[in-house]
């Protein structure tokens, strides 16, 4: 649709994203205006009410745990902006980005704990860690120095599975010139016992202290990443990210360009570890698999990469998602509320949207009645947690006494009617519809609401593939159009 | 010198090296076309390693078989092909052709989402627990105990099955790039897609083809670890799929020899040094990372690989 009096189309860019601001001004109605209102502000302004929205929830939330679940979301937040800087700004692939995490949780334990009683005082070693680590990814990123791009990411893949084996086994080293085995990590038992931190005399022991010393160290690492952003620096890092070429011919050094910005992630991910180690008073060799990587990625996509407030945006919706999906009653309403959400969104005209509705509710209908009357014995489940939501689901989907064959069945099924489905147009599409919806709400009750770690891991890989292939720029990036 | 000891790793390496060499040749056909990491071929592998071991169980191995052994190999084997074949042809479809032309970062988090999907999907599906193909129990244990046993030195049947089992499809994979006219049109798409696509080759063909291929090739491997090791679970594609591609670019990525050569380094390689080297099999790992590491500092483009792999 062609807005009157706007400029003619931009070469190289879309148009619908970079026509973002101008149609805002067109919009009405209250949510538009609080946007404009927002957007109006100046960054830092704005970032100071976040930072200060943030900084109450310690005096609201009823629980510790509500604490510790901010906490977490702030860890993630600054995780996801160091890997910003790598993959959104300078768009190199660092796979290896948890085991940097853990080095420096590692290295930190390792100075504030008995494992070899040295106890630093925490503002030495924070920036001891932090340079290490570092030092430690422009280290592994030198070998592919000669490659571009995909080398780096095997490598630092690699590189991740390298540090957990070697965290799980250096525990009897025999370093050469000695006698006995040294126990450097703890092998699988991890080092706990390590130091809370403390500054000036202060020391940090509960979690709101946590919680307050995490958002102070988002609040400082913020400006200072947006200041790198905003320089010469960050400037070469997306012109080399647009086109490595064109910025090679420019005279930037692209090598040590993209060493920097992995390094500058390495060191990010390096200081949040510091943290992470003393808020869990310990390491362990699972804290740093790749079901974080992946978590931590899906953040950066889901908000937009290049994005910083998608980003943090992302880490927030992504870490209470998933600690929502831990049980059963509320998971189910995140779960139809999404679907629901998702169907609003992309299903035009609303006369497609209530059919694909009621035909899924009558087909789930029928199904339980056929299921009823064939098989009662097979599908006398109840849904896990109960709750309104579980009241009416006992009534329409399917729950067997026995769900596992028949639901990895289901499951298989679905995949694949999804798959299917993406190639369908128009009516077909439609049609097939409420079956998958079904399909996928059976899976759901019977497999997965009672699983939530698996659930989650899957539902986070379900999400980096289908974001990536329908709006790889997530939700807040500006998307570009390839002109090569 | 311990001879016994060295031709017996020796004779390890070399099946370890078998398996590594079919995975890395599915890595390295792909690279070589689509110039994309598929990590998702690891957990094709691990897959393949599952849809053997549900064939072997269907049938009643190891204890009461209902078809003979050869019979009951060749079933697993195909049907562990046909399947990944399928299952890698529906990646590509689904997950990497949608984003041909999208920014080259695009495909490569896709592969890693897909990956750890399939791997989770599998440990929704199958469980945590390993699962045993217990083919020490088949035709009275007479794969193991068959062979050449001569003081120290044990090659059992088993093993010569599976180097040769991988030889044969080497052997046909090179004749079959050689001198098909599909292998032909897939030489001329690695070489260059554009010019191909206008000398009426469908690439989009030759590509899912070439997963097809490679993906199968991978499910086989899965097997053949299967049938040789016994155990089997949801995590094993992912560090097999690293040392696959470390065989890969050992032999020079995307080139169809080099990643069989490079299989067979890396394989060898790790036996020595889990027999040679001070705590080498818990490090076995890490030595396959040095490798990989010094090979990209002393000759990146692998053994075989062509000298410019440069692009934007």
């Amino acid at each position: 649709m062609e807005d009157p009096g706007l400029p003619g189309p931009e070469i190289g860019r879309d148009e619908w994203v970079a026509r973002a601001d101008e149609r805002l001004e067109v919009e009405t109605g209250t949510v538009a205006r609080a946007k404009r209102a927002w957007l109006g502000l100046r960054p830092p302004l704005r970032f100071g009410i976040v930072v200060l929205a943030a900084s109450i929830l310690p005096g609201v939330a009823s629980s510790d745990y509500i604490v510790r679940v901010g906490v977490n979301t702030i860890i993630y937040a600054i995780l996801a902006l160091g890997l910003n800087v790598v993959v959104g700004w300078a768009g190199v692939l660092d796979l290896g980005y948890v085991a940097f995490f853990g080095f420096g949780a590692y290295f930190y334990a390792l100075l504030s704990s008995n494992q070899f009683h040295i106890h630093w005082p925490t503002l030495a070693s924070m920036p001891v860690v932090a340079i290490a680590s570092a030092l430690l990814g422009v280290l592994i990123g030198l070998p592919s120095r000669r490659l571009l791009g995909d080398y780096l990411a095997i490598i630092t893949l690699f590189f991740a599975q390298a540090f957990v084996t070697l965290v799980n086994n250096a525990n009897r080293i025999t370093p050469p010139g000695h006698k006995t085995a040294v126990d450097v990590t703890g092998g699988p038992n991890g080092i706990d016992g390590v130091d809370d931190m403390h500054f000036f005399g202060l020391h940090v022991t509960t979690v709101r202290g946590y919680y307050y010393l995490s958002l102070i160290l988002f609040a400082l690492i913020v400006p200072a990443l947006y200041r790198v952003n905003a320089s010469r620096t960050g400037r070469a890092w997306r012109a080399l990210r647009e086109d490595p070429i064109a910025a090679e011919l420019m005279g930037m050094p692209v090598k040590r360009l993209k060493l920097a910005a992995f390094g500058f992630g390495a060191g990010v991910a390096g200081l949040t570890g510091t943290v992470f180690a003393s808020l869990q008073v310990g390491v362990f060799p699972g804290n740093f698999d790749i079901a974080l990587l992946i978590t931590i990625y899906a953040m950066v996509i889901l908000g937009g990469a290049g994005s910083m407030a998608g980003v943090v945006t992302g880490a927030v919706t992504i870490n209470v998602v998933l600690e929502i999906l831990r049980t059963p009653d509320p998971a189910r309403w995140v779960f139809y509320g999404f679907v629901v959400a998702a169907l609003l969104t992309w299903l035009r005209p609303y006369t497609r949207l209530l059919a694909v509705i009621a035909g899924t509710i009558a087909f789930g209908i029928v199904v339980h009645v056929i299921v009823n009357s064939v098989a009662a014995g097979a599908a006398r489940g109840l849904a896990p947690g109960g709750g309104f939501l579980g009241h009416w689901v006992d009534r329409w989907v399917v729950l067997l006494t026995n769900p596992t064959t028949i639901g990895n069945i289901a499951y298989a099924a679905m995949l694949l009617m999804v798959a299917v489905l993406t190639q369908l147009k128009g009516w077909w599409r439609v049609a097939l519809l409420p079956p998958t919806l079904y399909l996928t709400a059976f899976v759901w009750e019977n497999r997965l609401v009672s699983n939530p770690s698996g659930a989650r891991l899957i539902i986070l890989g379900a999400l980096l593939v289908s974001l990536m292939n329908a709006r790889p720029q997530g939700l807040f990036g500006s998307a570009r159009i390839e002109i090569a | 010198m311990d001879w016994a000891k060295l031709v017996q790793l020796t004779v390890d390496g070399t099946t370890l090296g078998a398996v590594y060499a079919l995975i890395a040749l599915g890595y390295s056909m792909v690279y070589g076309i689509l110039k994309l990491l598929n990590f998702a071929h690891g957990d094709v592998y691990m897959i393949g390693a599952f849809i053997g071991y549900f064939i072997y169980t269907a049938l009643g191995a190891p204890l009461t078989p209902s078809v003979s052994v050869v019979a009951l190999f060749l079933l697993m084997l195909g049907a562990a092909a046909l399947g990944c074949g399928l299952l890698g042809v529906g990646i590509e479809r689904f997950g990497y052709r949608p984003l041909r032309n999208a920014p080259r970062i695009a495909p490569l988090i896709t592969a890693l989402g897909l990956s750890f999907l399939i791997q989770n999907s599998a440990l929704l599906a199958f469980g945590a627990g390993f699962r045993n193909y217990d083919t020490f129990a088949l035709d009275n244990g007479r794969l193991f105990s068959l062979g050449i046993h001569f003081h120290a030195l044990n090659v059992s049947l088993m093993r010569g099955i599976v180097i040769l089992a991988a030889a044969v499809l080497m052997v046909a994979l090179t004749g079959f790039i050689r001198w098909t006219p599909l292998g032909k049109a897939s030489r001329a798409v690695a070489a260059d897609r554009e010019a191909a696509e206008m000398m009426g080759i469908d690439a989009d063909r030759v590509i899912a083809w070439i997963f097809f291929i490679g993906s199968a090739l991978a499910g086989i491997a899965g097997v053949l670890f299967g049938v040789l090791f016994q155990n089997v679970f949801h995590y094993m594609g992912f560090v097999a799929g690293l040392k696959g591609f470390t065989a890969a670019v050992v032999g020079g990525i995307g080139s169809v020899p080099g990643a069989m050569l490079g299989g067979l380094f890396v394989g060898l390689a790790e036996s020595y040094a889990v027999g040679y080297l001070p705590q080498g099999s818990t490090f076995e790992d890490l030595w396959v990372f040095f490798i990989l590491i010094a090979m990209m500092l002393l000759r990146p483009r692998g053994l075989f690989g062509q000298a410019d792999v440069r692009r934007a």
